[in-house]
């Protein structure tokens, strides 16, 4: 049971969330699939129980001994990745075209390590994690590894919680498809409803069922009932409305959920999502 | 000089920063941020023109093809699959690289173009806007980045604004640009992810500052890390409900008088940081 907490727009509050979320179901399994700035792993302490490294993509390499300088695999670059026959290693998206190109087999393809890979223990389970090298690719091949290592530790049909990244592209596509449950958190601004919007239709596109939540749901309440009326059109359920909270600056920077905060009005709402959160998967879970 | 706006962490206040700046300094802005454009929203562009984005799909002619599946083989993004009777494209795979028509010994891949995204052009507030917006499901931004900064003027000054994350968005952005300025905010993930914006920065080799947005007075976590590595750190833009209720409605934070004055000051000492005259 995947559920995957995603926004469109960036800084939502979607970490925020995921650990609020990991403390109130106490389930063991959490992944950050912010791969490009993780955060979530800041909230737990632990040691790595395994690391390896990942390489997805490849780069150019060309053997100065073997080329003659023809200048064809300048010619067939179609991403201004060779110069002069030498490779710009940020530009190169390592296709290959220049290897076949290549008239005198001077021009090979190095896989390049994109990240460290990383499950960390802590008291509360497991994190699964990366970093990416700079500069690097890849990242939604790198996501699919981080879900598919979290699925092998998971009995029966745990529980997962995935922070995701904000955009509608490949990282965030690598993230969604088939999870189970996309919870999206936006806020009510002009900038949020549009990214919203923008994240529902690739959540509808890959077919996955969604869930919303409006978070600091009372900067602008006439917005805040906008983007109630949209989900009402979607058909997509608004589980939770959580209030602008200075406790929450204070909770990131202490690195503690904001579910340790007891006086906390935000924390206190999102116990009340977790509730219609649980009742959703569980009906999830019976439909099969 | 072309400025790009980058923060690694999403909603630290790129937006806000760039659309202000590029109007106080009377200069083009660009939004890089493809996925999730939300530029237009503030600076209200008329006239708009639009451009589709076309990237490359190999078509295979069968009467040509042998079915020896070389062109699978050189693919290197999965997009191509052999099964008895033909070869199956998954086109939101392809990056259009031609390898797979060099490997085709019967020259029987010719190319189509499809449309993933669009680049629109306007002038909004006085000042000359333009956006990408990749099309709903295409996985894949950088063509459209690409195509929105093809219409660069080496000329002009401009600020890009660019996509949340360290990765291949913001690289092709960073690619354009003369110099960089890092948003941030005063928290834990903040900096961490401000950390990790400064390691791309050194990496791409564009020199850059910092500035502090959201500032609720206590940005030691910032200010620290700045002094300890040399960083320029320009300013500090604090935080107001004011100003958020402002920004909720697609406001300029100029519509306020502290905001346009601190937007004056900022532009100045930018000037003075990237001697762009």
């Amino acid at each position: 049971m995947e559920l995957v907490i995603i926004s469109g727009k960036g800084g939502t509050g979607k970490t925020m969330i995921t650990a609020a979320l990991q403390a109130l179901s106490g389930t063991r399994l959490i992944a950050d699939c912010d791969v490009d700035a993780p955060n979530l792993s800041l909230y737990y302490k632990g040691r790595n129980l395994h690391t390896e490294d990942f390489y997805a993509l490849s780069k150019a390499k060309v053997d100065e001994n073997r080329c003659i300088s023809c200048g064809i695999c300048d010619a067939v670059c179609r991403f201004d990745a060779m110069k002069d026959h030498v490779v710009d290693e940020i530009s190169c998206e390592g296709c290959g075209a220049c290897v076949i190109a290549c008239p005198n087999d001077a021009i090979t393809l190095i896989k390049q390590k994109d990240a460290d890979i990383y499950t960390t223990k802590t008291d509360e389970g497991l994190i699964f994690r990366a970093k990416m090298a700079s500069g690097s690719d890849g990242s939604g091949m790198l996501i699919t590894k981080l879900r598919k290592n979290a699925r092998s530790q998971a009995k029966d049909d745990e529980l997962i919680i995935l922070d995701g990244s904000p955009g509608i592209g490949c990282p965030v596509i690598s993230s969604i498809t088939a999870a189970d449950l996309a919870l999206i958190v936006t806020e009510p601004t002009i900038s949020g409803i549009s990214d919203l919007k923008r994240v529902v239709g690739v959540a509808r596109h890959f077919n996955i069922q969604t869930a919303l939540c409006i978070n600091k749901y009372d900067i602008n309440p006439d917005l805040t009932e906008q983007i109630k009326e949209y989900a009402l059109s979607e058909n997509i359920p608004v589980i939770g409305e959580i209030p602008f909270d200075e406790t929450v600056i204070a909770s990131i920077n202490s690195l503690q959920p904001i579910t340790s905060f007891a006086q906390s009005a935000a924390a206190a709402e999102i116990k009340r999502m977790w509730e219609k959160l649980k009742k959703l998967i569980e009906s999830l879970k019976a439909s099969g | 000089m072309k400025l790009c706006i980058l923060s690694g962490k999403g909603g630290t206040g790129k937006t806000t920063l760039a659309v202000n700046l590029a109007y106080t300094l009377n200069c083009a802005y660009y939004d890089c941020d493809v996925e999730e454009p939300n530029g237009f929203i503030f600076l209200n562009p008329t006239a708009v023109s639009f451009e589709e984005t076309l990237v490359d799909y190999p078509c295979v002619d069968y009467s040509l093809c042998t079915l020896c599946k070389d062109c699978v083989t050189a693919c290197q993004f999965n997009a191509l699959a052999a099964t008895k009777k033909e070869i199956l494209l998954f086109k939101e795979l392809c990056h259009g690289c031609h390898a797979c028509s060099l490997a085709c010994k019967e020259g029987a891949i010719t190319f189509r173009k499809r449309a993933i995204g669009v680049v629109e052009k306007g002038i909004g507030h006085g000042i000359f806007t333009a956006r990408g917006v990749l099309n709903i499901g295409e996985p894949m931004a950088v063509p459209v980045i690409k195509h929105l900064l093809k219409q660069l003027k080496s000329s002009e000054d401009a600020i890009l604004d660019c996509a949340p994350g360290t990765s291949c968005n913001a690289v092709t952005t960073l690619r354009h640009a003369d110099a960089a300025l890092i948003v941030t905010e005063p928290t834990v993930f903040g900096l961490n992810d401000m950390e990790i914006a400064v390691e791309l920065l050194n990496h791409v080799g564009l020199p850059f500052a910092a500035l502090i947005n959201k500032s609720r007075g206590e940005d030691s976590l910032i200010t620290e890390y700045c002094s300890k590595n040399g960083i320029n750190l320009l300013g500090v833009i604090p935080f107001s409900k004011e100003a958020a209720i402002a920004y909720s409605k697609g406001k300029l934070l100029l519509e306020l008088p502290e905001y346009k004055l601190a937007f004056e000051a900022l532009s100045k000492q930018l000037k003075e940081a990237f001697a762009w005259n």
